[in-house]
């Protein structure tokens, strides 16, 4: 009796001890292989849609184009050449007009909780992603607004005449002319090829708005969760046709604050931080890395050259000259820029080093302004964009010293700033006088530059708020796209560039290099040098052994400076 | 005890009745449309909202527009959050249960921390340990919560990094919601990763927790001492004394229980003060809660949203005012006889 109740006074305590053995047993083993096999990245934005056809923003292409989808064709490496993707081989007929694409005939959709695909990519699907885009009266077209931003600044719809199916794996492209920038626009993060199948099942359910919230794609991960404003999740496609993903699991935890973005990352809540603040801080953490890659995009002031008094070149010519641009660079940019002569980053082949700058000269300035008819100054708006971009990390304090250094030449500045969607609404209405404002390259071809921001066509559909149009600049542009010879398409956009910096519808001011930071123990690339982020070989190393890699990248940091 | 239960339930019910008068107002104070200030629809179309004014009766007078709006609420329909388009309520009953969660654990800690602190310096009256916890709680009490939360994140996460300074679990984590607070849906949840995100939980609810209870305990220190000193100078504990009790039977036996439920009367009263900290300190910490989604509203002037969160806000720290007087009453029958005043 004596021993039996001895049981029962021990076994709760066993029970107890029991537990909290399988408790901290459970939480060691698990809790490295969970966060080692998972990455956190602490993203700047909620994107605006899970597909990339429908958005030009940078938030939307990153959390979308390489992660949950493919194009046809990708660039590969460092000299950015176009390489196969979905297309294992392509080719360009001698006109320049058909190109004909060979599909990947082992490519699957993703498997999703709405959708299980039941055959494997082929040239339906091609030709549904791509009409979508291009033909109006198109099922899908009108489905989430019906308005395809980068397709219709390049005027996709205008250089396709038809897409066609030869066999199962095979699609033709047949173009009204021969654009030598249409290949890059199909290896861009918005070109993605949507699955055909899953669009007919969800007309089926009579869900269409569904395909670009619960996206199917046949990217490198799965999305699996979405909270708007908080997180997205993603886990890996493990039947990735290309080598699957090293990670299982990608979260982009939404944090729009720079402050607890930087937080987040000092207090490892997050691996990856994007757009990082406080770069020494950083770089004297032994734990944690910063890296930069020069993006091809440029920061820009821009004058409403239908509005007077920038209707006149000589009041724009007088308001660059005004702006001391080499102080922009060291107190927005922190130093961390490259100083633009013109819209064309120097790193594009298409630069022409002889490009004239106007420079920094208040005196001229001043008698450009009196020539003008301006002598006693007058008073303006500058619109700043409200939100941080690479190519202008803080268009505030941008306005203030623009602000400063044209009230030396008697220039009265009112600073105007609107919420982002109402702010880029009113632009495009053409109720500012001069605003900062930048773009970002969709692809290394330099039209992407020169068609996008400042040409004719680009005034309604496209980015060109300056609304300024010059009938031989895009002369020149139409020239330079119909040439192969890169050394004559050089020469082009050389004259471009020198009718720019003469006729001044825009002070370029500062081409940005995109930063990022990350833990010592994330490996491999995440930052490509165009276009959107990609995860796709990126690793976590033990922490344990994290002393060790952390000297070799020391060492190469000071090999490569 | 009827009578008790009664007239708490009679002063509940008219209080809420004001506050709903205060919130349905407000549709009307607040700029824009009042119908669709209070349904929250700014995208109808015009049969649409044809249809929300039949429903809120808006060309009828006053008092109908009331009954109809009340008839709403009680439905459980409080509009429409204009800048998400979602139904407040289920905005609402996702993010309620993490504030309560928080505000409780706070409380607890305030509580634990608080009462025996205020028990010891009344002891001591007088003395040195007295006034060293006294300056003490005045000192904490005059620390504003924005700023020792962004400090106990300086130090702790950033210096230290010994705790999480954001949200209420890593996201690495997916916890199935079923009741909203995050420790039980832990426990019911199937994730093999259960004991992990129990205690990353944990983690995470440290710090913000800290920092609100910091200020309510600081009060709670000075109540029960207050109570103490009260109850230590009766009459009975005289007598207690007199019988030839030791110090510390009279404390633990008598003393203590009677000036517990002295304090127990304004833990209702110190709940509303902490769910006001526990609101910024919720933005502060990105605790995904009712007080961060506020003052966000406030922000993009979501007035519905605003109206209604203030409703539910109130409405909850009234039924938690009453439960406290509950609980004093029926562990103090000298609460329940008091048929006038209070």
């Amino acid at each position: 009796m004596a021993a039996l109740t001895m049981n029962y006074k021990l076994s709760p305590t066993l029970v107890i001890l029991a537990f909290v053995s399988t408790l901290f047993g459970c939480n060691d083993g698990d809790k490295l292989s969970l966060s080692e096999r998972s990455i956190i990245y602490c993203s700047e934005g909620s994107p605006e849609s899970f597909n990339p056809q429908l958005s030009t923003s940078g938030t939307t292409s990153d959390a979308t184009s390489k992660l949950l989808y493919n194009s046809l064709i990708a660039y590969k490496g460092k000299d950015n050449t176009l390489g196969p993707s979905l297309a294992k081989s392509w080719h360009v007929t001698r006109d320049g007009r058909k190109i004909t694409f060979y599909l990947r005939q082992d490519v699957s959709f993703h498997q999703t909780s709405n959708f299980i695909p039941t055959r494997k990519l082929n040239a339906d699907d091609v030709i549904f992603s791509f009409n979508r885009i291009l033909n109006k009266e198109h099922s899908f077209h009108q489905v989430s607004g019906g308005h395809y931003p980068f397709f219709e600044s390049v005027k996709f719809a205008d250089l396709v005449e038809k897409i066609e199916k030869l066999n199962d794996y095979t699609v033709r492209f047949v173009l009204r002319r021969n654009n030598s920038s249409f290949m890059a626009n199909l290896a861009t993060d918005y070109a993605v090829i949507l699955s055909a199948e899953y669009a007919q099942q969800l007309v089926n359910e009579n869900s269409p708005h569904e395909i670009d919230t619960l996206p199917v794609g046949t990217g490198p991960f799965i999305l699996k969760d979405y909270r708007v404003g908080s997180f997205i999740r993603f886990y890996r496609n493990d039947s990735y046709w290309q080598e699957k993903a090293r990670i299982e699991q990608l979260v982009f935890d939404i944090s729009p604050s720079k402050t607890s973005r930087l937080t987040k990352l000092l207090a490892k809540e997050c691996d990856v931080s994007s757009y990082p603040i406080a770069h020494k801080k950083i770089t004297e953490r032994k734990d944690l890395q910063l890296e930069s890659i020069t993006s091809l995009n440029v920061g820009y002031f821009g004058f409403n050259t239908k509005k007077p008094p920038f209707d006149n070149k000589l009041v724009r010519q007088a308001i660059s000259l005004a702006i001391n641009k080499q102080a922009l660079i060291d107190t927005v940019y922190e130093s961390q820029a490259a100083r633009a002569i013109s819209i064309l980053p120097e790193t594009s082949w298409a630069y022409d080093s002889e490009t004239p700058e106007l420079g920094y000269d208040p005196v001229k300035a001043k008698s450009l302004l009196e020539i003008a008819g301006y002598a006693q100054g007058f008073s303006m708006d500058v619109w700043a964009m409200p939100v941080q971009r690479a190519y202008n990390p803080n268009a505030v304090t941008m306005a203030k010293l623009i602000q400063a250094d044209l009230k030396k030449v008697g220039v009265k500045v009112k600073i105007v700033s609107y919420e982002w969607s109402t702010f880029l609404r009113r632009l495009s209405l053409g109720e500012h006088q001069s605003f900062l404002l930048g773009w970002t390259a969709d692809h290394p071809d330099p039209d992407n530059f020169f068609t996008p921001m400042l040409s004719c066509s680009a005034r309604e559909v496209g980015n060109n708020r300056t609304f300024w149009c010059n009938k031989e600049y895009d002369e020149l542009l139409q020239k330079a796209l119909k040439t192969t010879n890169m050394s004559q398409r050089k020469k082009y956009y050389a004259k471009a560039m020198a009718i720019i910096n003469e006729e001044m519808p825009l002070l370029a001011i500062a081409h940005s290099k995109r930063f990022q930071a990350r833990g010592t123990n994330v490996k491999g690339n995440i930052l490509e040098s165009f276009g959107s982020i990609s995860f796709h070989d990126v690793a976590k190393t033990l922490i344990t052994d994290e002393s060790s890699p952390l000297v070799d990248i020391k060492n190469a940091e000071q090999e490569s400076q | 005890m009827l009578t008790f239960t009664l007239r708490r339930l009679s002063l509940f019910i008219f209080t809420m009745l004001v506050l709903t008068l205060l919130s349905f107002s407000l549709s009307f104070l607040f700029p824009g449309d009042t119908v669709i200030n209070h349904s929250g629809q700014i995208n109808a179309t015009t049969e649409e909202l044809a249809d929300i004014n039949k429903s809120y009766k808006m060309d009828e007078g006053i008092f109908k527009q009331y009954s109809a709006y009340l008839s709403h609420i009680s439905e459980g329909n409080l509009g429409l959050s204009m800048t998400s388009q979602s139904p407040i309520s289920h905005e609402i009953m996702a993010l309620l249960p993490a504030t309560i969660e928080l505000s409780l654990v706070a409380l607890l800690l305030a509580m634990i921390i608080g009462i025996p602190l205020g028990f010891i310096a009344a002891i001591n009256h007088n003395k040195t340990s007295d006034n060293v916890i006294l300056s003490l709680a005045m000192f904490g009490y005059s620390i504003p919560v924005f700023w020792l939360g962004l400090l106990a994140i300086m130090l702790f996460s950033i210096s230290l990094g010994w705790l999480p300074s954001a949200g209420q679990i890593s996201l690495l984590f997916e916890i199935q919601f079923v009741t909203g607070i995050q420790f039980i849906d832990i426990l019911l949840s199937d994730s093999p990763y259960k004991w992990q995100a129990f205690s990353n939980a944990s983690a995470h609810i440290i710090l913000p927790a800290c920092v609100i209870a910091l200020a309510p305990a600081t009060i709670f220190i000075r109540l029960s001492r207050a109570a103490m000193i009260e109850v230590l100078a009766a009459s009975y504990i005289r007598a207690a004394r007199a019988k030839g009790l030791n110090s510390k039977q009279i404390i633990f036996r008598h003393a203590i229980r009677n000036a517990l439920i002295k304090i127990i009367r304004h833990v209702g009263l110190q709940f509303a003060n902490l769910v006001t900290i526990a609101m910024v300190t919720e933005v502060i910490f990105s605790w995904p809660g009712i007080g961060r989604w506020l003052i966000e509203s406030v922000y993009q002037r979501d007035y519905t949203a605003i109206q209604s969160g203030l409703l539910v806000l109130s409405c909850f720290i009234f039924i938690i005012h009453i439960l406290t007087d509950f609980i004093y009453a029926a562990l103090n029958p000298l609460a329940r006889g008091n048929n006038y005043g209070s």
